[in-house]
């Protein structure tokens, strides 16, 4: 029994059954949850919607919330013109974060342009326009994203009608060190950005700093963690900036959108 | 099929006699990077668990049919499909919870008490009995790693299972929780602390002084 175990005909045998029965096993589970995945996947990143602009409980109905309020929008960055879909993908669907990669659907950004370090914009922005139970326009959400000290931080950021006033923040995916640039994270700081303005005489005026002067524009910065605070004013800088959404917000302050 | 008394032995005795962690100084690194909170714990705990009985219990289905020269290769095929299997069914229902652990989920396939125990104990013993063996040491990881979440957790953010024990002075309390648990190294103390403990009152674990 042995020996006719070693032999090359049993081990291939062995090793080609084994594969086998473990690919099935591995592709099944795969494509049998995948479509649960999937709506696990979207239902977390509305639920980040909803906690940056601050109406996220845990007794909200992220679904029902979504269903009735929020109007998930198309805008392409260059021209302004609002699409009905990209690369065959409507607004829900559409991820900006991975189109701005990709030939033909992100534009690669000059080294002097891109202050948040991220390599390429993409060309077609998607945001989120809230409204209150009313239906007017109470919040819209963007996502924004920018190098901090070990690797991107993603997150979005939610403004009142106005373009200008930050409603909140939340950063739902990084990696800054636990405790320290982490903190990004924390309620308390990201309650310390609600009402500051992005805006002063037509610039970026929010910063991230550790003197805060001016309580309408500045943030206090995260202690012990210098590098994550820049990154994140070089975030704020670029992405309000006319590189990105400058133009769009200029837009839908002005009404000019419907 | 084994007497009642070596099936006893099989299921419990890694929980304290033979303590994969505590004994056998296996699997560690798990045991440091996802004790910060209890429910990383429970879930990583019930992850591991389900792969080391299982691949034992395959394993040990086809002991007799693998070829020893490629007997590791054939386990790690095995432990590294149930750990895919473990891993998309968390991300189908625990997302929050598979979003946070993912990486070390899939660390299970490098852990030393799966690989152990295979090679160990399910080359060479019935399925059955394997299968036993494998809930048994899972059992003994999760001991040592609840242990370390339950005080990293309680000392280090004041909470148990994400409910507030006890209030966080920077949130108004009196607490003053102790940064040091929140990062992995303290499970080094506290995992050191627990062998400590367990070989007081099991004096023949200690080993012989050189």
């Amino acid at each position: 029994m042995a020996k006719k175990n070693e032999s090359l005909g049993k081990t291939l045998f062995v090793v080609i059954a084994l594969c086998l029965v473990c690919a099935i096993i591995v592709a099944g589970s795969a494509v049998g949850l995948k479509p649960l995945q999937q709506k696990n996947a979207a239902l977390d990143m509305q639920r980040n919607v909803l906690d940056a602009a601050g109406l996220l409980t845990p007794e909200t109905d992220v679904i029902a919330v979504f269903e009735e309020r929020v109007e998930t929008r198309l805008f392409n960055l260059n021209t302004l013109e609002e699409v009905d879909s990209v690369d065959g993908k409507n607004p829900t669907e559409y991820d900006p974060i991975a189109s701005a990669k990709k030939a033909g659907l992100g534009t690669k950004l000059e080294k002097s342009n891109d202050l948040a370090g991220i390599g390429s914009r993409e060309d077609v922005a998607k945001v989120y326009f809230i409204n209150d139970k009313q239906g007017e326009l109470e919040t819209v959400v963007v996502y924004i994203r920018g190098y901090g000290l070990w690797g991107t931080m993603y997150g979005l950021m939610a403004v009142a009608p106005d373009m200008n006033t930050v409603k909140g923040i939340n950063y739902y995916e990084h990696t800054e060190t636990p405790g320290l640039g982490g903190e990004i994270q924390n309620p308390n700081w990201t309650a310390s950005w609600e009402g500051k303005e992005i805006y002063e005489n037509d610039s970026v005026a929010l910063e991230v700093t550790k003197n805060v002067t001016d309580k309408d524009h500045q943030v206090d910065a995260l202690s012990g963690a210098t590098l994550t605070s820049n990154g994140v004013e070089n975030t704020m800088k670029f992405w309000f900036s006319e590189n990105a959404y400058g133009p769009l917000f200029d837009k839908i302050r002005k009404g000019e959108l419907n | 099929m084994a007497s009642a008394k070596e099936v006893k032995e099989v299921l419990f005795g890694p929980i304290f006699a033979n303590n994969p962690i505590a004994l056998q100084i296996l699997g560690i690194c798990s045991a440091l990077a996802v004790t910060s909170k209890m429910e990383n714990t429970l879930v990583m705990c019930i992850a591991l668990t389900f792969v080391t009985a299982f691949s034992n219990l395959f394993i040990s289905i086809i002991r007799n049919h693998i070829p020893s020269s490629v007997r590791i290769i054939v386990q790690m095929t095995i432990i590294a499909s149930l750990v895919i299997v473990v891993d998309q069914v968390l991300r189908a229902y625990a997302y929050s919870i598979a979003k946070e652990l993912s990486v070390f989920v899939g660390l299970i396939i490098t852990n030393c008490i799966v690989m152990g125990r295979a090679e160990a104990y399910a080359m060479k013993s019935t399925p059955g009995l394997s299968f036993l063996d494998g809930i048994g040491n899972g059992l003994g990881y999760s001991v040592v790693l609840l242990t370390v979440g339950f005080i990293r957790e309680l000392f280090g953010s004041g909470s148990l299972f994400g409910y507030q024990i006890m209030q966080l002075a920077s949130e108004g309390g009196w607490y003053q929780p102790i940064g040091l648990l929140v990062l992995p190294p303290s499970a080094f103390f506290i995992i050191g602390g627990f062998i400590w403990v367990l070989r007081t009152f099991r004096t023949e674990q200690v080993e012989p002084k050189d």
